[in-house]
Parts: C-alpha cells; sequence; structure tokens
C-alpha cells in the first residue's frame, strides 16, 4: 500500500495522496479532470447459468449474500429511498455477520440516523469503514477517528462517477424494493411501502457483480413499470417490511414556520423574479428543507401574478411541487428523490411526473447531465465564507453532520442560490473560511440571508441585472461585519487535529478538501 | 439558603438564552463555570460578560454557573445581574452593556401602521424583528411576561434598548400597570425608548402619573430626549374617558385599544368581525381625532388566518384607524398593504401638494386646482398621504404614484 502524504490541491485545501489504499488526484479546479479509458463493466453472466422460470427466490438474506460469494473486504451496497425508514442496509449487514464475514466496506447511497447500529458493527470488524455520508452517531464516531478506514463523501453524481470510473467495485448490491417479481425486475412507486423513485440504486443494478433484490411486495412476472431490470438480479428474497414509508418524510420537507426563513424564501423569490430568471418557460431545482420549500410557495403567487409557466422543476419532489404541477403551473417535475407521501402518490399516477436518476441528472461520466441546464437551483449550507466557498458536510466545530447528497451536483446550475440564515443562536454562518470546502466559490452565485443578499462579484451579470431591486443587494464582508456586531466579535477558531477521519470528493472523482478529526 | 439565586431558562427546548446560579459567598473569591453549546466559539467570550457584570456590581466571593445554548452577549448580561439582584447583591454600580446601537431621533408624527410586540423575556425574538420592517417594535413587559419574571424581562428590555438594532422601526415599550409600571420606567426610561405604551387607562391621572415619573427619571440622569405616550383603553371607563385620556398629557401621540381585555369587560365574546367592539373603535377613533393624535386599533389574533387579518385591517383603515398591532412578523406585509393610501388617493395628493407649492411659490395665499378652492385641511391631508405613500415605497422621492408591488 502506497505511504500517504498530504498534498495541496488547487484550492489551497491539504489533502492525503491515498485513501483507503487507493491513490488519490487532487481537484484541480472546476471541469479540469478528464479521465481516459474505458467504463467499468462487471464479469460476463450466460443466462443458462440462471433458472428459465425467472424465479430467482432464495429463503433470506444471508443465503442470498452466501450464493452471491460475500467474503471478507468486499463492497456491500444498499440505498436510501426510505431515508429514514429504512431497514433492509442493517439485516444486510447482520445478515454478512451471521455469515462471519468481517471488513465490509459498507457503500450506501446516504446514511440516516436509523442506520446507527452500524457503529456496532464497526466495533466488531464486520464493517471496515463507510463510503457515503455521514450523519449524526455515524458523523460523531467519523469525527473522532473511531473509524478504521477513512470515510469518503461523495455527491449522488460522484457516487455514479465512482461506479463507473473503477473508482468502487461494488461485489454485492442490495436494493430495497416495495415491488418486485421473482425475476428481479422491481419498481418503487408501488406497494405497501412504495417510496417513489430507485434511482439511487440504478447504477448499482448495473455495475455490480452481484444484485440482490429485497422486497415486501412480491408479484407474479412481470412487475410493471420496473425501475430496474431484473436481468441484472442474481436473487430475490421476500421479507415482511422492507421499511417504513412513512419515516421517508423527515423533518425537512415540513414548510418553516420561523418569520425569519420565510424572509429568506420571500427573498429568494423576489430575487428569481427580479432577476429574470423567472420567465416563461424556465425551470428551477428546489431541494428539501423549510426554506427550500417555502421559497417555492412565494414564487407560484409570483408566477400566477405575472402569468408565468415554468417548463420543468427539479426535485426533491414534494407535495409543494405537485400542486405546481396540478395547477398548470409547471409542464414536468423530474424526480430524483421522493421526499413525501404526496409525491410518492404523483410520480405513480402522473406521466407529467418522471423519474430521474443521478446518471441522468448528475453524472459527470456521462455525455452531459440534466443539472447544468437549469436556470436556478436553491440549495442551503452550514456555512459560507467571504470568498463564496460553501461547506454542508461538517459543522463549524469540524464534526461531520451531513451528507453531500445531490448539493455539489446542482451547483451546475444557470444561477445557483444558497439561501441560509447570516447566524444560527450564537453560530456565525458566514466565515472567514468554511471548516471544510465542499463547493468551490467559482459555483456558487447568489447567498441570500435574512439580513440581505450577496452577489458572487464573478456574476457582474446579475449585480447589473439587481442594480434596480428593491431588495437588500449588500457586499458579503459587510454581512459578515454585521452578524459579527451582534455576536459579540468574530469567534474563536475550532481546534481540530492534523489527521484525516474523511475526504470530499469533487463530482470528477478528484479530493477536494479533508475533514479533520476533531481534538477532544 | 442566602445569598442563592437563578435566573434564565435551561432544558431542551431552550435556544439562544442561559441559565445562571448564582451563589454569593463571604470568603474564597469568585468562581465562574461556563457550560455552552457555543463554547468552542465564544466560551472565552461568555466568561468575560460574566466577568464584567461582577465587576461592576462589585462582587467579589461567588460561585456562578452558566449553562448557555448561545444567548447574545446583553442577554447573558441581564441573566447574570438579575441572579445577582435576586441573589441580594443591592450595589448601584452600573452593570449595563456598552451601548452598541444609536436610536433614531423621536419624531411626534411618524407613520405607526404596524406595531410588533416582542415578549419582554424572550430576547432571541429581539434581534432580527427590525429585519421585518415594521414601523415600531414593542418590547411588552405587561402581558406576555409572568409575573415572577418581571424583574428579568426589565433588564432584558434595558439591555435591548442599548444594543439591538431595530432598524428604522421606532421603539416601545409596554410597562406593567401602576405601581410595577414605576419599577419599569426606572429601567427603561434612561435608554429614551421612543414611545411608552401604558396599560389598562382608564383616567387622566393613569397618563399623568406616567408622564411625570418619566420627566422626573429624565430630570434624574439628564435626557430631555422626548418619548411619547400611547394609552391603551381595556375597559368600558377608559372607553368613556377616551378624549380626556388622550389630552392628559401633550406627549400623547395616539390611543390604542386592548380589546381582550375590553371585551371581558364586557362580558361579550370576541369575534374575528368585531362587531362587539365597534362602538369602543369608533369612540376611540373620534376622541383621537378631537385631540389630534393618532387612532390605532388592536391586533389580529390569528397568525394563521392571513386573509382574516387582511380583511381587518382593511375594515379598521376605513373606520379611520391609522395602524394596529402585530403579534406575527408576516402580518406586517398585509397591515402595511391596507393602510396604504390607494393609487387614486396618491394621484390626488400629489396634484394637491403639487398645487399648494405652486401656490406657495407665487405667493399665492389661496390654493386652487382647476375650479376648485383648496381648503388648509385638504392640503394637510394630502400631505400626510404623500408621506405615506412615500414611506411604503408607492411613490419615488419625486415621482410620480407607482402601482404597487
Amino acid at each position: 500500500m502506497p505511504a500517504a502524504r498530504l498534498l495541496k490541491n488547487a484550492l489551497g485545501r491539504r489533502v492525503p495522496s491515498v485513501v483507503n489504499g487507493r491513490e488519490q488526484v487532487p481537484f484541480q479546479g472546476v471541469g479540469v479532470s478528464r479521465p481516459a479509458g474505458s467504463k467499468h463493466g462487471p464479469p460476463i453472466r450466460s443466462s443458462d447459468d440462471f433458472p428459465a422460470d425467472g424465479n430467482k427466490c432464495v429463503t433470506d438474506l444471508a443465503t442470498a449474500l452466501e450464493r452471491c460469494g460475500l467474503r471478507d473486504g468486499m463492497v456491500i451496497s444498499t440505498h436510501h429511498h426510505f431515508r429514514n425508514g429504512d431497514k433492509i442496509a442493517l439485516q444486510a449487514l447482520e445478515a454478512a455477520a451471521q455469515l462471519g464475514v468481517n471488513d465490509l466496506m459498507w457503500f450506501p447511497s446516504a446514511s440516516f440516523p436509523c442506520h446507527a447500529p452500524v457503529i456496532d458493527l464497526m466495533d466488531r470488524g464486520v464493517v471496515h469503514h463507510i463510503e457515503g455520508s455521514m450523519n449524526g452517531p455515524l458523523g460523531e464516531y467519523c469525527s473522532h477517528g473511531k473509524m478504521r478506514g477513512l470515510g469518503v463523501l461523495r455527491s449522488h453524481g460522484g457516487r455514479w462517477q465512482a461506479i463507473q470510473d473503477g473508482e468502487v467495485k461494488i461485489d454485492v448490491a442490495v436494493i430495497a424494493a416495495p415491488t418486485a417479481d421473482a425475476f428481479g425486475n422491481c419498481d418503487g412507486s408501488h406497494g405497501p411501502s412504495a417510496c417513489g423513485s430507485l434511482g439511487f440504486a440504478l447504477a448499482d443494478s448495473i455495475y455490480a457483480d452481484h444484485v440482490i433484490v429485497v422486497t415486501d411486495n412480491l408479484v407474479p412476472f412481470p412487475c410493471v413499470p420496473w425501475q430496474i431490470q431484473g436481468n441484472n438480479v442474481d436473487c430475490v428474497v421476500q421479507v415482511d417490511s422492507v421499511g417504513d414509508p412513512s419515516q421517508i418524510v423527515s423533518g425537512t420537507t415540513q414548510i418553516t414556520r420561523s418569520p425569519d426563513r420565510l424572509l429568506i424564501a420571500e427573498y429568494v423569490a423576489r430575487f428569481l423574479r427580479d432577476a429574470g430568471i423567472m420567465r416563461q418557460g424556465f425551470s428551477f431545482q428546489a431541494g428539501a428543507g423549510g426554506v427550500a420549500l417555502a421559497f417555492v410557495q412565494f414564487l407560484k403567487d409570483m408566477m400566477k401574478e405575472d402569468g408565468v409557466r415554468a417548463r420543468f422543476v427539479r426535485g426533491g419532489s414534494t407535495q409543494y411541487l405537485v400542486e405546481l404541477l396540478r395547477e398548470g403551473l409547471t409542464d414536468y417535475i423530474l424526480d430524483g428523490q421522493t421526499f413525501d407521501l404526496a409525491g410518492v402518490a404523483s410520480i405513480a399516477s402522473d406521466p407529467r411526473h418522471v423519474g430521474t436518476s443521478p446518471f441522468t441528472s448528475y453524472n459527470y461520466h456521462g455525455k452531459g447531465n440534466f443539472a447544468t441546464m437549469v436556470d436556478a437551483t436553491v440549495l442551503g449550507a452550514t456555512e459560507v465564507d467571504v470568498q463564496f466557498n460553501a461547506n454542508v458536510v461538517t459543522h463549524s466545530d469540524g464534526v461531520l453532520l451531513h451528507g453531500i447528497g445531490g448539493w455539489q451536483n446542482c451547483l451546475f446550475a444557470e444561477c445557483t442560490i444558497l439561501a441560509i440564515p447570516s447566524f444560527r443562536d450564537r453560530i456565525p454562518v458566514i466565515v472567514d473560511d468554511v471548516t471544510t470546502i465542499t463547493g468551490p466559490s467559482e459555483l456558487i452565485d447568489v447567498i441570500v440571508t435574512e439580513r440581505g443578499i450577496a452577489i458572487n462579484p464573478r456574476r457582474q451579470d446579475l449585480l447589473d441585472r439587481l442594480s434596480g431591486s428593491s431588495l437588500p443587494i449588500r457586499p458579503i464582508e459587510q454581512i459578515k461585519e454585521e452578524v459579527e456586531g451582534i455576536l459579540g466579535g468574530p469567534p474563536q477558531r475550532p481546534q481540530l487535529t492534523d489527521e484525516p477521519v474523511a475526504v470530499v470528493k469533487w463530482v470528477d472523482g478528484t479530493v477536494l478538501d479533508t475533514v479533520w478529526k476533531i481534538a477532544t | 439558603m442566602p445569598g442563592h439565586a437563578e435566573a434564565g431558562r435551561k432544558g431542551e427546548d431552550v435556544r439562544s438564552d442561559l441559565h445562571v446560579n448564582v451563589q454569593l459567598r463571604k470568603s474564597g473569591g469568585r468562581t465562574v463555570d461556563v457550560e455552552s453549546k457555543v463554547a468552542t466559539y465564544y466560551g472565552q467570550s461568555i466568561t468575560a460578560t460574566v466577568e464584567g457584570v461582577l465587576d461592576a456590581l462589585a462582587v467579589r466571593h461567588a460561585r456562578v454557573g452558566v449553562d448557555d445554548t448561545g444567548a447574545l452577549p446583553f442577554v447573558i448580561a441581564a441573566r447574570v445581574e438579575t441572579a445577582l439582584r435576586r441573589a441580594g447583591v443591592t450595589s448601584d454600580g452600573d452593570a449595563r452593556p456598552t451601548r452598541t446601537c444609536v436610536p433614531l431621533a423621536p419624531q411626534r408624527d411618524r407613520p405607526r401602521r404596524s406595531r410588533l410586540y416582542l415578549p419582554g423575556n424572550e430576547p432571541k425574538f429581539f434581534v432580527n424583528a427590525g429585519l421585518h420592517r415594521p414601523d415600531a417594535v414593542i418590547l411588552d413587559l405587561e402581558d406576555s411576561v409572568h409575573p415572577d419574571e418581571k424583574d428579568a424581562a426589565r433588564l432584558v428590555v434595558r439591555n435591548a434598548l442599548r444594543c439591538v438594532d431595530f432598524g428604522d422601526a421606532e421603539r416601545m415599550v409596554r410597562i406593567n400597570q401602576l405601581p410595577v409600571g414605576f419599577d419599569d420606567l426606572e429601567a427603561v426610561v434612561p435608554e429614551a425608548p421612543h414611545v411608552v405604551l401604558v396599560p389598562k387607562a382608564e383616567r387622566t391621572e393613569d397618563v399623568r402619573a406616567v408622564h411625570e415619573r418619566i420627566l422626573d427619571i429624565q430630570r434624574r440622569v439628564g435626557s430631555d430626549t422626548a418619548i411619547w405616550l400611547m394609552p391603551i383603553l381595556e375597559t368600558a371607563l377608559g372607553v368613556e374617558h377616551a378624549f380626556a385620556i388622550a389630552t392628559a398629557a401633550d406627549t400623547v401621540v395616539a390611543l390604542t385599544v386592548g380589546l381582550e381585555d375590553y371585551t371581558a369587560d364586557l362580558g361579550v365574546t370576541k369575534t374575528a368581525e368585531g362587531s362587539e367592539s365597534l362602538y369602543a373603535r369608533m369612540r376611540l377613533v373620534n376622541a383621537a381625532k378631537a385631540a389630534h393624535v393618532q387612532a390605532i386599533d388592536s391586533v389580529f389574533g390569528d397568525v394563521g388566518d392571513m386573509e382574516g387579518i387582511a380583511a381587518w385591517a382593511r375594515r379598521s383603515h376605513a373606520l379611520g384607524f391609522e395602524g394596529m398591532g402585530c403579534i406575527h412578523p408576516r402580518q406586517i406585509g398585509p397591515i402595511h398593504d391596507a393602510f396604504a393610501p390607494s393609487t387614486e388617493e396618491i394621484e390626488k395628493a400629489l396634484r394637491v401638494v403639487a398645487a399648494f407649492d405652486d401656490a406657495q411659490a407665487k405667493g399665492l395665499g389661496v390654493v386652487s386646482l382647476g375650479t376648485r378652492m383648496i381648503d388648509p385641511p385638504v392640503v394637510r391631508r394630502a400631505q400626510r398621504v404623500v408621506a405615506a405613500a412615500r414611506q411604503a415605497g408607492l411613490i419615488a422621492d419625486t415621482g410620480a404614484a407607482g402601482s404597487k408591488g
């Protein structure tokens, strides 16, 4: 194994040269990296090796994992369509533990608080490390340097990129499906545990060596529609319940009631109008999170007032986007992830509500992707700095807090807006240097806070378009100084060690920044 | 335990506040233990703030424990001072935080369309209140503060008047009924709030007592900044005395009404359309106009009903009120819309004002518009409409009326 050194990348951040035994390329700048060669492919299979009657059912997950040849040190992947209601990731890892398998790399498309028991599996040696988002207890565990390998944080698009260019080779993918047939065709939009799109599992189904489908709603062939093709599936396992669909609705899908957050949301909507972005046939992305949902409500009123209709809206679908569709204010919803049950019902019944995957929306190794075609995207952040770099993965005390999700990929929209409070309690959000760069400043155009709107000086065009607006457009340094005045001066800097515990990947697979072990 | 006291809040739901535990002692010096969820960023600053209050009040021997959830410095200072006072510290030292905010000059006739109520002991709502652009904020020491917390709220409000930037909003304080209200005045008058709201005003004496105490305190601290009064009529008797109350002191700038207490006094139910209080409100409007002060309506209590508040505010404007209270920042927009003059009103007012300016320039005593003569009251009203429209952003500084929005 090559020895790891710390290298400086194009943003001046120190990043390890080797991560979990693989050599790394430090971030070189947006759009610089151009890997060559062929995409990764799974081994050649022969249909004669699979049952002619199409019945791939096995009795339980342990049997399926055994049949798929799970061994020490392999990579096992799961997906987060059920968000905090997922049951299958833990069941799969526990089944691996039953088989006596150790040192697995768990490769989830995202993790949630319900996955906290993986800490125990790491302590027992079953799981070696996680490459995927780590929040809550898992984030704490990693931040304190307790994980044996380094965490690797990737965007949804970056996960697809890592699979396609062979950086991560998935040995066994376990896909939880609300409806499936015995052949392995499966779908997320129907069944008692319907969760909407299964887009995050698509790459795994195509590129993993082995694929297991787990369902609580086995239907006779054919399962229609099929979002995942059974032709890629090795085994099908029937269980009592794959997940709790009521838990796919997280706290982040409620509109905020905070007057300050509503003010931010109103500023966002007015910005889109005053900048001329809100026009006939435009498009926007709205994520989860109180402000992101609330701005849609304000924008909706303005669209009605001006008689403007969007061509498409990308989400994170929620009831608020579904209402836009029903009221004729957008032609389509392009849905990467279904956030609430209204979204689930809509995607199952309305042909204008279309499921997408990180391949169509985000992938760096595709021949283009949808994210760059969106007119405006509204996102959150834990911190931004006066250069307009932003952080979503760590808290300003350095503790790993959130995954990247589609956040990095969405930055490629024509106009990227971060809608954030200028401080939380007594914690400033606008700082001199973000703790962890998750998004480079050249892609972040506008920062909307309750105390004013800062436009990146790189976007002179936006500054010009807003010159006559009644919105409070202010230099970012001025907002920062005002907040520091309120909070009682600039904050002390948190103490961090020089020991990496995780890395943040850019969408092209290069290393953007390092998460350091926190000092205890 | 003698010399022991607590102040402030702690618990799962508490944010941007703190809890202070003080034990005074005879010897042994001072220990200050700070637990804070923002210790990483402001741990040193919190300790310095606590030490500063102890120094100011000459407390040399004490054990002080602070449990902080991200309170701002002015809140920390107020809570620590409250705990020390409760523990029996009587020093007349000045523990007020350094003034960081200079208020706007007092203005008797400024627009008072919206006044945003802020519970006096909930400082986390203060700091962003001005961002919502109300015409005024009311730091409330009366009904929103528990009787056991009056001392705490008083210091929070006093410190806020020194440190919180409420933007262009007029700074109002609602004191308690007398005699508790006298203690409130002692705390806040030196910080020069623009307006003091006098609750449950029933007689001229209620208003005069407040007025005289304000002058008395101002003489002591050497201040001559005007502090206006807004009596609140909340009883049948108060409504009967509306004109006398409005003229009880030359600093009264407005009359307002508290409908919860008024309807209770009448023994009727308060409704959303408000016919049970129509007489009181009209009596108030008439008395206020007769006394040349502003008539300001009560609050609309259902924060979730945006159409309800818009309808109430429009009716209120039509009855002759010039503003109303709000209990949530989202109510400010509909109120300002309702109390803003209409485009036709603005255009007419601009023509009248232009004609007046023209007559002034020509040295004419008589103002005429076309073939009509314009009386002085019409000119004054037009000037007020133009000012209000300018305030509402409906006309540019020199331009004509534009469309709203």
